[in-house]
């Protein structure tokens, strides 16, 4: 049982790490704020929860679980409101996403 | 396992960072740096579970709480700071 967990756990932050790398690269790469908002949108809530549930994998019951399991509630409600109220001030701030191609003939 | 994790969490904080200096808008610098506040929220929790201390949990609770705080303050300065047009307009 205890290996189980270990290996639900590795598999865990195996995906966790990835995801966080292709959001870090997403976020230098990307052409414009909004995609690169939602690049970091990403690696913010997906990866971050799962890379917690890998840590609550380990931790076993008790007081370390009950922490991990509040990290993860508060962290999944208060990034996205972050993520909300940046991209309404970035538009309240005359900051237009590229809608139509221009690159292309 | 964790120590992959720890290398691979410092790294994006760097990308991060590389972003918010190369950011051409504000907001790009303030989407960086909440970005940043995050993976070290992360950072604590796996460090503390690295070095065996379950007590790191409350600080990266605090600085989760913090970095939103944070996040809104700022964006709040910045919300009306360009506001050249008449203050009546939404």
């Amino acid at each position: 049982m205890e290996l189980l967990l270990d290996l639900i756990s590795a598999v865990c932050f195996i995906l966790g790490a990835l995801l966080i790398l292709s959001g870090g690269v997403g976020i230098l790469r990307f052409p414009d704020f909004f995609t690169r908002m939602h690049a970091a949108g990403i690696t913010e809530t997906l990866a971050t929860s799962l890379i917690l549930i890998g840590l609550m994998l380990i931790a076993g019951w008790g007081l370390v679980l009950f922490k991990l399991v509040l990290i993860l509630l508060f962290i999944l409600l208060t990034s996205p409101t972050a993520s909300h109220a940046l991209a309404k001030s970035a538009l309240h701030g005359k900051l237009k996403p590229i809608l139509h191609n221009e690159h292309s003939k | 396992m964790l120590i992959m994790l720890a290398v691979v969490l410092l790294t994006v904080m760097v990308m991060a960072l590389a972003r918010a200096l190369l950011g051409p808008s504000i907001y790009d610098r303030i989407l960086a740096v909440n970005l940043f506040g995050t993976k070290t929220v992360l950072l604590i929790a796996v460090m503390g579970f690295l070095f065996g201390r379950p007590d790191f949990l409350d600080i990266a609770l605090v600085y989760a709480l913090i970095n939103f705080i944070s996040i809104i303050g700022v964006l709040r300065y910045f919300e009306y700071s360009d506001s050249k047009r008449i203050e009546g307009e939404p």
